[in-house]
């Protein structure tokens, strides 16, 4: 509005005439009022969206407040879900989103930047990196329940094979020291990992493409090899970025649920064994949440509130790399 | 020609360089090696999208047949039925929620693009809508849970509704901030000059032409929402009957279809969890689709 008043106050007094033409007049008393009016809809809607953060946060703890009074720490550092004798304890489950969420950022976090710089640098013709840029964003668009139906009829069934090789051969080493009998930790991440390559992808990618050309053209000129200007310049260059993309990539792991509630087994223990059955907090709460009564809802909200913690704490560093890495990168411009 | 002649004078004594490559350079070699892993495993990468799609096709093209949306999902051991009651479902929850995330969404991306600039106001609220994006979608379905069916007593659309409604709202708003902000300053001075109001000029310049960039949000907002299980498991639950206008009862949806089914012992369950995830996934890349057209169209111009 102060653009307006700008504009007016600076016009000539001869511009009285212009002001009766239809064309331009001031606004009257009724589209001032809706203008105002207008203004304050917006900051209303806006604020919203923080009151509607707040009131998330707060409605999840004040539910889980008598569960943590009963439970306290006790709570993290057991591992039985009795439901009948009110006995809680999420050990297991911290540990399973952890195992499975970091196995996956290994699998996805690779797969990931790989694809990002095989679309940034120049490896195939920009026809076909367009396609394969929209194949890795459809990925993003399966839903995860179907990704979750797709992993118990095919990856379960395929990896049951070379997992049974590998507790037979290397069966002393504790990933492999049992054999996929139906779902397990190992399916449960590969889905992950899956799952959070286009994310991985799309955000390092990004980074990389940041990189001024002219420090890759500097390498170039040297007589660099394309391999040698990755590694000693572009990824050097663009690792703040990819490092969040990578700790984004793992705060979606950690909060998925659908696919992992279907793969990881359900169960209350935690085996290092990659095709030994897990949970993670996530499968808890879809799994238990819909026949809970009040006392295990109580619990359940418990373990809400620790995934919640977890993930905004995750997801706040990756946000915080990537803000000051655009920073740092704009000096290098 | 000239050129020619300056190359073979500063060529070294020799005359033996060549820019030809060869293999039998370790630096050639292990470069050639690592562009074939790169692109190998990027073939990797993709692989599950194409084994998916055929699974869907395969598995779920064999139902396909218009009983399949007329008719009730069917009981354990029974065969024939169909999704229809899931199908209106989810159009149904995913309606109620676009009620309440749109507006929500929408006018939080005119105060951040209009009003809210660089302030620490609007830097909170773009905070807020950030951390709602990394929000796990199984939290949304907790709060609907305590503020809904707590409150009400029983599982219903309306908190599904409310639950995927909150999964929206951050993709709508950013999405609509970053067209909105897209929109030239010129035409905004122009309108000014002539004489319009901010609200003037927002609701009839700077929307009209953001429109495609905010309808590229709303349809990537959508198809996120059309998938989502998570938050609906607890919350709309599922019913095995049609919807019958009252959204206080629960209802079915083709997502909590899917992980029902995608257990169950009878054969028939499952095929029909193909079947369904077939008709989601590809109301999804649809919506995907229409997405990103509407945001290439200016583009061409």
């Amino acid at each position: 509005m102060a653009d307006i008043k700008t504009i007016t106050a600076s016009a000539s007094p001869d511009l009285s005439e212009a002001f009766r033409s239809p064309v331009s007049r001031p606004p009257t008393a009724w589209q001032k009022g809706f203008d105002v009016a207008f203004k304050n809809i917006a900051y209303a809607f806006g604020v919203g969206v923080v009151l509607l953060l707040a009131g998330i946060v707060f409605e999840v703890m004040r539910h889980a407040k008598t569960a943590i009074a009963d439970y306290g720490f006790g709570f993290l550092s057991t591992s039985v879900w009795d439901a009948n004798r009110a006995q809680f304890g999420i050990l297991a489950e911290i540990v399973g989103t952890l195992y499975t969420s970091l196995l996956a950022l290994g699998i996805g976090g690779f797969l990931g930047v790989t694809v990002a710089l095989v679309l940034s640098q120049g490896f195939v013709p920009r026809r076909v990196e367009l396609v394969m840029k929209n194949v890795i964003e459809l990925l993003a668009a399966i839903p995860s329940v179907v990704y979750g139906l797709w992993g118990i009829f095919v990856l379960v069934p395929a990896v049951r094979g070379p997992s049974g090789w590998l507790n037979e051969h290397f069966g002393s080493v504790p990933f492999f020291s049992t054999r996929l009998s139906g779902p397990g930790i190992f399916p449960a991440s590969l889905v992950l990992s899956i799952m959070i390559l286009p994310t991985v992808t799309a955000i390092s990618r990004e980074a990389m493409a940041a990189v001024p050309k002219r420090l890759a053209a500097a390498a170039y000129g040297l007589g660099a090899t394309r391999w040698e200007v990755i590694f000693r310049v572009t990824l050097p260059t663009a690792v703040g970025g990819i490092f969040g993309a990578l700790v984004l990539g793992f705060g979606r792991a950690l909060g998925e649920t659908m696919a992992l509630a279907m793969l990881v087994g359900n169960a209350n223990v935690f085996g290092w064994s990659l095709f030994s059955p897990g949970n993670t907090l996530a499968a808890l709460l879809a799994n238990h949440f819909p026949e809970a009564g009040k006392v295990e809802v109580g619990a359940l909200m418990y373990a809400a509130v620790v995934l919640m913690l977890i993930t905004l704490a995750v997801n706040a560093l990756g946000s915080f790399i990537m803000l000051r890495t655009t920073r740092e990168l704009k000096g290098l411009g | 020609m000239a050129n020619a002649t300056m190359n073979t004078e500063l060529a070294p004594p020799s005359g033996r360089t060549s820019f030809r490559r060869s293999f039998a350079d370790r630096r050639t070699l292990g470069n050639s090696v690592l562009t074939g892993l790169a692109v190998a495993l990027s073939l990797i990468a993709m692989f599950p999208l194409f084994s998916v799609l055929y699974m869907l096709l395969v598995k779920g093209g064999a139902l396909l047949s218009p009983s399949l949306f007329s008719e009730l999902t069917p009981g354990a051991g029974m065969d024939g039925g169909g999704i229809g009651n899931a199908v209106v479902g989810t159009l149904v929850v995913v309606g109620i929620s676009t009620c309440l995330a749109l507006p929500l969404g929408f006018m939080g991306a005119v105060y951040l693009a209009e009003y809210g600039g660089e302030t620490k106001l609007a830097t909170l609220v773009r905070f807020a809508a950030k951390v709602l994006t990394g929000l796990p979608s199984i939290l949304a379905g907790v709060f609907a849970y305590a503020m809904v069916v707590v409150t009400t007593g029983s599982f219903s659309a309306l908190a599904g509704g409310c639950a995927m409604a909150i999964l929206m709202v951050p993709t709508v708003m950013l999405t609509s901030e970053s067209a909105l902000r897209a929109v030239p300053g010129k035409m905004k001075m122009a309108a000014f000059g002539m004489g319009a109001t901010r609200a003037q000029t927002v609701l009839r310049i700077v929307i009209p032409t953001a429109i495609p960039g905010i309808l590229t949000g709303v349809m990537l907002a959508l198809a996120r929402a059309m998938g989502e299980t998570a938050p609906l498991l607890f919350t709309a639950l599922f019913s095995d009957y049609w919807f019958e206008g009252k959204v206080t009862q629960p209802i079915a949806s083709l997502s909590v279809l899917i992980y029902n089914f995608a257990g169950s012992p009878f054969e028939h369950q499952v095929a029909l969890a193909w079947a369904a995830s077939l008709v989601l996934v590809s109301i999804v890349l649809v919506l995907n689709v229409i997405a990103q057209v509407a945001t290439r169209r200016p583009e061409e111009h």
